[in-house]
């Protein structure tokens, strides 16, 4: 029933949920079945190890540093350089992320989490990086777990609550910012058609049961009773003295929800165009479970028409995807940090500066002129340490002048050609192009395109040479955009 | 098989590849000039200030006691300002806008702005490139759904709006054409010179699935375009002399790619470094000089050119800054903002509207008179004359500048 073959469907299950899958990795599969690789990669890695750019009690605020500052404590030019740490931990921050995500363990959580980091979209406000880091490694401990007690865990994380502005939403003089999110964004979401599940009256009112909703400048949420409005509230038809606690609670008992949720990780997972029939079974499964996000994910990975010829390759990579994608399969470290900052700026996808409130738009959005000849040249950049010519606008922002710095005009990698060439070690000559094609990308190549990535070849080149020369002109071709 | 044999073989079974795509086609035909959706010939040059350009030491109310008491280390003293009324008067490093203001070429908008306001510099630039509310979050830009809308039914003319930058802004991107992103012709030209990606651009493309056939597309689009523009632009321009600084380079590069006849109706060019918290008197300074030298020598190169009646460049940054100064010589964000329109061959308004009133603030920042979108409409509906409703998504009134 399904024309894929074994490997080409194992190929698309880790590029999809992960980031790729090393030769190795791909023969590893192949000795079990479908089914029990995505049970692995499902049950992957129970604990999580977190990412740490900042010790907790070593954390300094903006604004503490500010006070330190008028009281004498720190001079013009430390604060500057305090200031500057805090945007460069930021930084490194994205960068350990990256990193897990190339590393390939625990790959779906690491997928999940990026998943969840453009639904839960945060924008680190003051470069705050004890807030962000807490953010994500929320996301990461949660991505497979239940959607419960994610969606609770998010909603109180100050870095949530302050860019929702919940801190200023106080009894009396209600902020509906954070209330709003939370239905249009998080949980019910805003219909097309006009006809949304929740009403600006509920939004008033459930503004005001998150009141007191803040945290404190070490990182933690607290409840201000004083600041919180007990009146009662009616919400959704429903009388009573609600908390935020409540409306979660009511967010998730109605259905929408998990419609909601369901849709958009198969817009993400499967396929952008949406099986109407097939999102409501999967979203009904998903609420019986309790919102359980593995079953959902195995129920999905593990079904035939998640192998479907019309699903394979019919995702665009966002850049970190690509970026984490080609680190992986060939095992890169980039001896410099920046160059990595700068391929997500160039592109559109900066950890930890989403767009807006409602995250990385996704899709063909990704492409336009400019960003495809930019991908399409990346491996090149990466591999052959090409000059880059091109440079990311500069988003105005005088904080982010530290990420604004361009990457220099190459990159200095290492590459793993050892490991990967390896696994082709018994491949004929002939057969190269399309060994590597399979590894490589969603569709076999057309024989067009295989005279077109042999052209690089010399006469005379090494073996390890010619795999290497294949390699960046497969990664080169528009379809290695794709999975 | 041999590898010469094999690229026979490939040749022969893909003789297809030889044929231009259909699209491609189209389009070439329109390159001779068959085809072309109707332009008016009218040219809009947006100038995007990033950062927040401070407002109110740009168009300084000199004359106003609480402008002074509330800067009192960085506002502009009177004697220094270039007078555009009895009320309002330039930043001193702008003397070349002051000539162009006094050969009538200037409107100054005041008081610019939304309900609302964002005081984040990517949220309020968000909403001036996708020209939405303030609590909607659009996927396309205002000058993308112009593109959109011009293209319509007709063949697609992505060359309609260039964006003079290595990449693309949100404003840029329409729901079915995305501008096009050129920092010079040349430059793209190379980018697009690659064996693969010249032969890419060539694949004659059947059954593939739809997102490939997306994918080449684009490819081949840029291809192509790159081709014409860099064509087009080796007719040399005037010898105006530009100042060597970012905004002077691209608006050349906007100026010559006029000259050559290429056919596009809006071209984005943006600069950054408004954001000035801190010592702002030298950074703005030195900022509004090389924008007033960079656009003087543009206004200049189109008149010699015979071009300044045809060419419209509007300038306006996210928001404009709080009336306060801060404790570093500096000012934070605030909300609304004064816009430019320079040139096009419309009677000038020279200053349209009422100077900031700085005794009516809304949490010590200006107060809107005018909604940004309302200069889109006009710019859109009198100006480019474009149907304004459906790319804006409703009804904004105009300004009264036509």
């Amino acid at each position: 029933m399904n024309s894929q073959t074994k490997q080409q469907q194992l190929r698309y299950l880790f590029a999809r949920a992960g980031f790729g899958a090393t030769p190795a990795e791909l023969n590893e599969a192949s000795r079990s079945t479908l089914r029990k690789v995505v049970r692995q990669l499902v049950s992957n890695g129970t604990s999580v190890a977190s990412l740490q750019v900042v010790e907790p009690d070593e954390n300094r605020t903006k604004r503490q540093l500010k006070g330190l500052f008028r009281q004498g404590q720190l001079d013009k030019e430390m604060l500057r350089e305090q200031i500057r740490d805090n945007a460069q931990k930021v930084r490194d921050l994205n960068l350990q992320w990256l990193d897990r995500m190339a590393s390939g363990n625990d790959a779906l959580r690491e997928k999940m989490a990026l998943f969840w980091h453009g639904h839960f979209a945060c924008r680190t406000m003051g470069r705050n990086p004890l807030f962000m880091q807490q953010y994500a490694n929320t996301l990461r401990q949660h991505a497979l777990g239940n959607f419960r007690d994610l969606l609770m865990a998010v909603s109180k994380e100050p870095a949530m609550l302050q860019f929702l502005n919940n801190q200023q939403n106080r009894k009396n003089a209600p902020n509906e910012n954070f209330a709003r999110e939370v239905m249009e964004l998080f949980t019910l979401g805003h219909s097309a058609s006009g006809r949304d599940n929740y009403s600006e009256y509920d939004i008033k009112e459930a503004a005001r049961a998150f009141t007191g909703w803040q945290f404190t400048p070490e990182g933690q949420f607290v409840f201000r009773a004083q600041v919180h409005d007990d009146g009662e509230k009616k919400i959704f038809g429903k009388i009573g003295m609600f908390n935020g606690e409540d409306v979660i609670a009511m967010l998730l008992d109605n259905q929408q929800t998990a419609r909601f949720i369901t849709a958009k990780i198969y817009r993400s997972f499967v396929n952008e165009t949406e099986d109407s029939k097939r999102v409501d079974q999967l979203a009904d499964k998903f609420y019986r479970s309790g919102y359980d996000i593995a079953t959902l994910m195995e129920t999905i990975f593990s079904a035939d028409w998640f192998y479907d010829p019309k699903n394979v390759g019919a995702h665009i990579k966002s850049p970190v995807e690509l970026l984490a994608g080609l680190r992986h399969t060939l095992g890169i470290q980039f001896d410099q940090p920046q160059p990595q900052i700068f391929v997500q700026r160039t592109l559109g996808q900066l950890l930890f500066y989403p767009p807006n409130v409602a995250g990385w738009p996704g899709g063909k959005n990704w492409i336009d002129s400019s960003s495809l000849l930019f991908r399409m040249q990346l491996p090149n950049y990466v591999l052959k340490a090409a000059e880059v010519t091109v440079q990311p606008k500069e988003d105005g922002d005088v904080n982010t002048q530290l990420l604004a710095r361009k990457g220099g005009t190459t990159f200095h990698t290492k590459v793993n050609w050892d490991a990967f060439e390896n696994a082709f070690a018994k491949t004929t000559d002939a057969g190269l192009p399309d060994a590597l094609a399979a590894i490589l990308l969603p569709f076999p190549l057309r024989p067009d395109q295989r005279v077109l990535i042999e052209k690089p070849i010399k006469s005379g080149q090494s073996r390890s040479e010619t795999i290497r020369t294949l390699t960046v002109a497969l990664m080169s071709l528009p379809e290695y955009q794709l999975t | 098989m041999n590898r010469r044999k094999f690229l026979k073989q490939s040749a022969f079974t893909t003789a297809g590849t030889m044929l231009i795509p259909h699209f491609l086609k189209a389009y070439e035909a329109q390159m001779m000039g068959k085809g072309l959706a109707a332009s008016n010939g009218k040219i809009l040059v947006i100038v995007q200030l990033s950062g927040g350009n401070d407002g109110l030491n740009t168009v300084v109310p000199y004359r106003n006691d609480i402008y002074y008491r509330e800067r009192p280390t960085i506002a502009i003293r009177p004697e220094k300002v270039l007078t555009l009324n009895d009320e309002i008067g330039l930043h001193p490093a702008m003397t070349p806008l002051k000539a162009l203001y006094d050969e009538g070429l200037v409107t100054v908008i005041n008081n610019v702005g939304y309900p609302n306001p964002d005081r984040s510099h990517f949220r309020s630039m968000d909403i001036w490139q996708t020209a939405s509310d303030s609590d909607a979050y659009l996927r396309t830009g205002w000058v993308g759904r112009y593109l959109d809308a011009a293209c319509a039914g007709k063949a697609q003319q992505p060359f309609r709006t260039i964006e003079v930058d290595d990449t693309l802004s949100l404003a840029m991107k329409g729901s079915n054409l995305n501008g096009l992103a050129m920092l010079d012709p040349k430059k793209l030209y190379n980018q697009t010179r690659s064996n693969l990606v010249t032969n890419l651009s060539k694949e004659h493309l059947t059954n593939e699935p739809e997102i490939v056939s997306y994918l080449y597309k684009t490819l081949a689009e840029t291809v192509s375009l790159a081709e014409y523009v860099f064509n087009k632009a080796k007719v040399p321009g005037t010898n105006t002399t530009y100042p060597n600084v970012e905004l002077g380079n691209r608006l050349k590069t906007v100026s010559q790619l006029i000259q050559a006849g290429v056919d596009t109706s809006v071209y984005y060019v943006s600069i950054s470094g408004f954001d000035t918290h801190i010592n702002q008197p030298g950074q703005q300074e030195r900022l509004l000089g090389q924008y007033a030298e960079a656009v003087g020598a543009f206004m200049t190169d189109l008149k010699v050119a015979g071009r300044q009646n045809d060419v419209m460049l509007m300038t306006f940054s996210e928001f404009g800054r709080r009336v306060k100064q801060n404790a570093s010589n500096g000012t934070d964000h605030g909300t609304a903002n004064n816009v430019f329109l320079i040139g096009g061959g419309l009677p000038s308004r020279r200053v349209l509207n009422e100077a900031p009133n700085l005794s009516k603030l809304t949490d010590g920042d200006l107060t809107y008179s005018v909604d940004f979108r309302q200069i889109y409409a006009t710019l859109l509906h009198d100006y480019l004359g474009a149907d304004d409703v459906a790319i804006l998504g409703r009804k904004f009134d105009g300004v009264k500048i036509v």
